[in-house]
């Protein structure tokens, strides 16, 4: 129905964050995506994690590149910025935004195209550089917007639509993501809102390089037998570590489990994450070992989601260049230019 | 070989060094340029270097014109050639009557001289194997030691050179008194075992003013700094890279907050070109004056996103130092071939706005004003430099800043007006100027917020691939464009003495050169009037100086005339008055080149009359 314009009106009583704002107010457009598409319910899980993280609607910057999965920073958060710019740069024209505005939320949005091909040396280098961003690839396989051509994340063996098995190797972004610093990684699917909903929330408020790779079947071109990417194969494969709730700074611990199997973290804005670790052995404070476990599993052909690696200090890139607290773009010519006398020492020094 | 009487003159003659790259010459050479300018005598040197870090031929340069001619003359009439792989091509680039000077330490034959130059041995070697045991000390200080030299060869105040060393050792002190005393070596070896002075002197005069030794690209980048750039991203390129090292510089010095010590601006080097103007997009979408320094195969890999930055209305500042191309060409040779590929940068219908210096104090106040531009024009705008002003210091005009300068940062709504309820359509020509207004991310709530994208849109922002409004907003870019022409720099125009039917029109470095070339054309009887192109689009007096004269000759330095090109297909004129005169070996243009060419061509004239069909 993506013809019909988003009705206005809506129920009174719909619950109220802290800030006084509804879930509505967090919405965008009407999805212009195929019914079904797995980019859809990640739009509703970011919704719903900016919802509950009482974020003021205007103050995220939605900064995307090229494909159906870029297309959806228009369906979400509809009284922030976004800035829908070239394919495979996404992360450039971010960094350039956070260094602006370091006190905007950056949510980056991509895909497994835009990510893992054209893209990817952005991708590496936002990472290495610790931009403070939540980067979401919502990654389905396929190129979608083009009907159906194999991505680089599509896994070797695995059969397209029209019967092609893909030869190549694939490219895994949270392998990547893991050996090139950044300091939260996870991987999610975007069946599973009680995962993802708590593990963006934990990236929002995680002051560093976030990636979460998110698994998003793509309903038009790989959703079939054959396909690794398939809701499906996914939900039979998904090898959770953990579970996340995530807790403000400002909300009481509040965890019902067994205390054995929860692991409480941290971060640096005061915020908690209680993790109900599902496998025993795993440490989400240990780089070289996720990147082991990661292989060990995919080896088995298993799908490994969850928080699979947090650093609670992290440091951003603002902290690296030493900028000022006050965000760059509100500095005036009084800050900025250093005037006439200033002008004249240097010309006296070039004599 | 004809003999030719020893060429004698006063603050007018070119000296060049023939160096090897890696041997440290540059900064003795450097010294000696600047010694004659502090003896108040103009000097206009230039680095002709390889794209290479040790091993390799280089020269230096150095016009020393008290007339203060300071484009490159052409021809070398005192070569200091210490370059054992180029000395047969450097005695053969002399003047008749022109003087070598060379390291006399193992004798030559006979037949690699010249019987019509003045042959001055200096045994360096010898004496710097006798002065020093270490292998690198021998070297450095050959350098100093020739400068030495040349200050008794050519009649130079020496004190001039010892202030200049202890200026340049400041704070390492313990190297002044070895350097002093090298240069005192060859100048004690010329005085006490040749004829000097030479007939080439330098004398004091008081010609220089007041004005500054300076390189483009550290000019350029100070311009960034008073411009109000906060965000510089980047990616190595020859011959740029000293631009955003220079910001780096200017920055640590006048841009740290002195409470905090904290950075009052950003740098990146970036991946790659792409990134670096990727997040100069970025960071001007989000409200921070944001540059990037590259060339010219920086600007081929950037041209996608020039592309969005014009069509989505994103200000940026890109300095582009041109360099001899296509492809990867001539990397340390100078050329203003990127004219085509920044003024229609990007597929589909582009256009942008470029600023034109033709020094390194107009690279500084452009570089600045590119800023308000973009802000106000909401687009990307193109600083050209070329290798020569970026990378040779000029003798130019001392930068100036007027303190009561607010920076213009466009058509922005505020939070306030947003809460009044003004309109908001992020491409709504309110004004009529094709100036759309637009909001920073974060300023509302509830209002303001748009989706920037580089699909076609209507004029509230809104996604859409139909026919009337692509073409209302296509036609809005086209109005923002024409009303850039009046806010861009003018040209100047100067009339010459005598009425005349021709003009040239000229832009960038070949000013020196023209100023100069002038002279000469007019100490030849022909008469003709100058314009100097400072940006693009033109101002309508380009248009009017080229209707007001018969022909209008055009000098530029790339092969196709790409000036030429733009001002016909922009201003509408017949291509057969506009004559281009073009010089595109790499080296910068001479007075001597621009003058033959347009003597030539008038020359002709006066023969056979060329009659213009309108």
């Amino acid at each position: 129905m993506t013809y019909l314009a988003k009705p206005k009106f809506h129920h009174p009583g719909l619950p109220k964050n802290t800030l006084g704002y509804t879930h509505r107010d967090y919405e965008g457009a009407v999805s212009t995506l195929c019914a079904g598409c797995g980019h859809d319910s990640i739009t509703a899980s970011i919704i719903q994690a900016c919802f509950e993280l009482a974020i003021e609607p205007h103050k995220v910057a939605k900064i995307s590149g090229i494909g159906c999965s870029s297309k959806t920073p228009t369906y979400f958060l509809g009284n922030s910025h976004g800035f829908n710019s070239v394919h495979g740069r996404m992360p450039s024209v971010l960094t350039g935004a956070n260094l602006a505005n370091r006190d905007l939320i950056y949510l980056g949005v991509s895909g497994d195209g835009d990510s893992a091909s054209i893209g990817l040396g952005q991708f590496a280098h936002c990472l290495r550089r610790g931009v403070n961003m939540v980067y979401i690839v919502e990654n389905n396989g396929v190129y979608g917007l083009t009907k159906g051509q194999f991505s680089a994340t599509a896994d070797r063996g695995s059969k397209s639509k029209r019967g092609v098995i893909n030869t190549d190797n694939s490219i895994d972004l949270v392998a990547m993501a893991l050996q090139l610093g950044a300091t939260f990684v996870a991987r999610s699917f975007s069946g599973d809102k009680q995962q993802l909903v708590p593990i963006i929330k934990a990236a929002i408020a995680h002051q560093g390089a976030a990636f979460i790779d998110v698994i998003s079947p793509c309903v038009a071109f790989n959703n079939h037998a054959g396909s690794t990417k398939s809701f499906d194969f996914v939900r039979e494969h998904n090898e959770a570590v953990n579970r996340l709730d995530f807790m403000s700074s400002r909300m009481p611990i509040e965890v019902k489990q067994d205390p054995g199997t929860v692991e409480i973290v941290e971060q640096h804005d005061g915020s908690r994450l209680a993790l109900r670790k599902l496998a025993a052995d795993y440490d989400v404070h240990d780089r070289t070992a996720a990147l082991g476990f990661l292989q060990q599993h995919a080896a088995k052909g298993q799908i490994v989601t969850g928080l699979l690696y947090v650093d609670d200090e992290p440091e951003d890139l603002h902290a690296h260049l030493r900028t000022t607290d006050a965000p760059l773009n509100t500095l005036s010519e009084k800050q900025l230019c250093p005037g006439q006398a200033a002008l004249d020492k240097i010309n006296a020094s070039l004599r | 070989m004809p003999t030719a009487t020893p060429l004698s003159r006063v603050n007018d003659f070119v000296i060049r060094f023939a160096n090897v790259n890696g041997s440290g010459s540059a900064s003795a050479n450097e010294m000696f340029a600047r010694a004659i300018m502090r003896m108040g005598v103009p000097v206009a040197p230039r680095n002709i270097f390889p794209s290479n870090i040790q091993g390799l031929p280089t020269w230096y340069e150095v016009r020393i014109s008290e007339e203060g001619h300071m484009g490159a003359r052409g021809g070398t009439d005192f070569m200091v050639a210490m370059n054992p792989q180029t000395f047969d091509k450097d005695i053969a680039a002399i003047e008749p009557g022109g003087y070598l000077f060379y390291d006399s330490t193992k004798p030559l034959p006979k037949a690699k001289f010249r019987e019509d130059i003045t042959v001055i041995g200096v045994p360096l070697t010898a004496i710097c194997n006798r002065e020093y045991t270490d292998a690198r000390q021998r070297q450095l200080f050959k350098n100093i030691i020739y400068v030495g030299a040349l200050t008794a060869l050519l009649d130079m105040d020496v004190k001039v050179v010892e202030q200049l060393i202890g200026e340049q050792y400041k704070g390492k002190d313990r190297l002044i008194e070895p350097n002093v005393k090298a240069l005192h070596i060859g100048r004690d070896y010329v005085t006490l075992n040749l004829e000097h002075p030479i007939g080439l002197r330098v004398r004091k005069a008081d010609k220089v003013g007041n004005r500054i030794f300076v390189e483009g690209n550290s000019a350029a980048a100070l311009g960034a700094v008073y411009g109000g750039a906060t965000v510089c991203a980047w990616y190595p390129i020859t011959p740029s890279s000293s631009v955003a090292e220079a910001f780096t510089r200017h920055c640590a010095k006048l841009r740290v907050d002195t409470e905090t010590g904290k950075a009052k601006y950003a740098i990146v080097q970036a991946e790659d070109e792409l990134a670096s103007i990727g997040m100069v997009i970025g960071a001007g979408w989000n409200g921070a004056r944001s540059f990037t320094a590259t060339s010219g195969p920086g600007i081929s890999l950037m041209q996608e996103f020039i592309g969005l930055a014009y069509f989505a209305e994103i200000p940026g500042v890109l300095i582009n130092v041109q360099r001899a191309g296509p492809s990867t060409g001539m990397p340390t040779r100078t050329q203003q071939c990127d004219l085509i590929s920044c003024a229609y940068a990007s597929h589909g219908d582009t256009k942008h706005v470029l600023l034109l210096p033709e020094d390194p104090t107009e690279s500084f106040e452009f570089s600045a004003q590119a800023f308000d531009l973009a802000d106000r024009l909401q687009t990307p705008i193109f600083v050209m430099l070329d290798l020569d002003i970026g990378m040779n210091h000029h003798l130019c005009r001392p930068f100036a800043w007027d303190d009561a300068r607010v920076y213009d940062r466009g058509k922005v709504m505020t939070a306030e007006e947003l809460e009044a309820g003004k309109d908001f359509g992020r491409y709504l020509d309110v004004d009529g100027d094709g100036i759309p207004f637009r909001t920073y991310p974060g300023t509302h709530p509830t209002r303001g917020a748009f989706f920037t994208r580089g699909t076609s849109r209507d004029r509230y922002a809104r996604y859409t691939e139909e026919g009337a409004p692509y073409v209302d907003n296509m036609q809005r870019l086209l109005r923002k464009f024409d009303t850039s022409k009046d806010l861009v720099p003018r040209p100047l125009i100067a009339h010459s003495a005598k009425p005349t039917k021709y003009g040239v029109i000229y832009f960038g470095s070949t000013s020196p050169s023209m100023d100069e070339a002038i002279a000469m054309i007019e100490a030849k009887g022909h008469a003709l009037d100058r314009m100097r192109v400072r940006a693009f689009p033109f101002h309508s007096s380009v248009n009017s100086f080229v209707a007001d004269h018969d022909f209008v000759f055009v000098v530029e330095q790339n092969r196709d005339g790409q000036m030429r090109s733009i001002i016909v297909n922009e201003c509408g004129i017949d291509p057969v008055r506009l004559v281009p005169i073009l010089h595109y070996d790499g080296t910068p243009i001479t007075a001597r080149f621009i003058a033959q060419a347009i003597g030539d061509h008038l020359d002709a004239l006066k023969v056979t009359p060329l009659r213009v069909v309108s």
